[in-house]
């Protein structure tokens, strides 16, 4: 091997040590790095009520339900396990039944989920309204 | 490329491919913010508000283009020692900072309106604040070492070990679940966006990278200056 390719080999090898490194300290910290849990693995962890967490899902159709003086309540759902949310606030622009959404706060002692903090998700979808409703009305429309 | 070495046949060469270049920024950013302002049209969900994704999207991306590029000149610098390499490796630092932070703060001003937070400590979001925070340090080195065979030689360590945050950015998105989106473009099964979103998008993207190289090429001009300065000015004081 000549010296240039004796200092890329060099390079390489500490880039893949380092990057081995990297990826075992980051899968052993998976937990903590996500930013939410679904409603599955809130039901597997059994959290008090004193402990914040942040729940994430889709708001279920037909969920929602605005009660006098800003109460607000509905389900969180990852498509297997759902989890009623209430809420006391402002509802973020993007917020509809459907869509994704971040709730922060805790589990109450009945299982529900008591949140302070309601975050809009958004999809990875970019498309204008005309196009989405052609879509909708060929029944092509994945939402 | 060891032809280049030369600072004399890269200053020739930079000096011949600006005006052009200068001129395609120009171009590129007239089309790319036509497209993202008049021909492309409101998101179904987002409204007039998704036309930030055209600054932030491409600041992203050179943000990050940037230090893989700061990554593969330190290694062509500790590889094939060529002269050149650490000056551009050194100058796309500060241009690169400046494109994360604008990704950041249009993130940012995103964010509020459409997840109803300015900041949120996500995995997409601290891997970007902490690309932030390795173009801060990676110059920090170059101005806290005197001696620039010791600065080139650090620094180009701190580039080819921070370029590990490169992939964990990207797929952020995919192995936490964040409240940054997933990807929509460079994807699997093609990208989920529109097609005048996307070539709006696409144009911007041209446009920084343009625009990057234009900087670049002033930057590294200005460095070989200084560098010949720094040379006349050691002559002078063995000359006495």
């Amino acid at each position: 091997m000549t010296r240039k390719q004796t200092r890329l080999s060099l390079i390489l090898a500490a880039l893949s040590l380092l990057g081995l490194a990297v990826g075992l300290v980051l899968f052993a910290m998976r937990d903590s790095i996500v930013f939410f849990y679904t409603p599955s693995e809130m039901v597997e962890k059994h959290l008090g009520p004193t402990t914040r967490v942040r729940l994430g899902g889709l708001v279920e159709t037909g969920s929602l339900i605005k009660l006098p003086g800003g109460l607000v309540t509905f389900s969180v759902t990852d498509m297997t396990k759902s989890m009623k949310v209430s809420y006391q606030g402002l509802l973020p622009d993007l917020f509809r039944e459907g869509q994704g959404v971040v709730a922060e706060g805790n589990v109450a002692g009945d299982g529900s989920f008591l949140a302070d903090s309601v975050l809009a998700k958004h999809d990875e979808k970019y498309m204008p309204r005309e196009i989405v409703e052609k879509l909708k009305a060929q029944g092509k429309w994945k939402g | 490329m060891q032809k280049f070495a030369n600072p004399t046949l890269f200053l020739n060469l930079a000096n011949a491919v600006l005006p052009y270049l200068i001129a395609i920024t120009a171009v590129l950013f007239t089309l790319g913010l036509y497209g993202a302002l008049v021909t492309s049209p409101a998101d179904y969900q987002q409204g007039e508000t998704v036309r930030i994704m055209y600054v932030h999207v491409p600041a992203s991306w050179i943000g990050m283009f940037a230090y893989g590029f700061m990554a593969f000149f330190s290694a062509v610098a500790l590889i094939f020692r060529h002269p050149l390499a650490d000056a551009a490796a050194k100058t796309a630092a500060p241009i690169g900072a400046v494109f994360c932070f604008l990704a950041l703060a249009t993130g940012s001003i995103w964010g509020k309106p459409m997840w109803g937070t300015w900041w949120v400590w996500d995995a997409r979001l601290t891997s970007m604040f902490i690309l932030m925070l390795l173009y801060l340090g990676y110059i920090a080195v170059w101005q806290a070492i005197e001696e620039p065979f010791l600065a080139a030689a650090i620094a180009r360590i701190v580039a080819l070990v921070g370029s590990i945050i490169l992939p964990i950015i990207k797929f952020s998105v995919d192995w936490w679940n964040t409240l940054h989106q997933p990807a929509s473009v460079f994807k699997m099964g093609g990208p989920a966006i529109e097609t005048r979103m996307l070539a709006a998008l696409l144009t911007m993207a041209l446009a920084y990278t343009a625009l990057f190289l234009t900087l670049h090429l002033i930057s590294m001009r200005t460095e070989i200056a200084k560098r010949k300065l720094r040379q006349s000015r050691l002559f002078e004081i063995r000359g006495n």
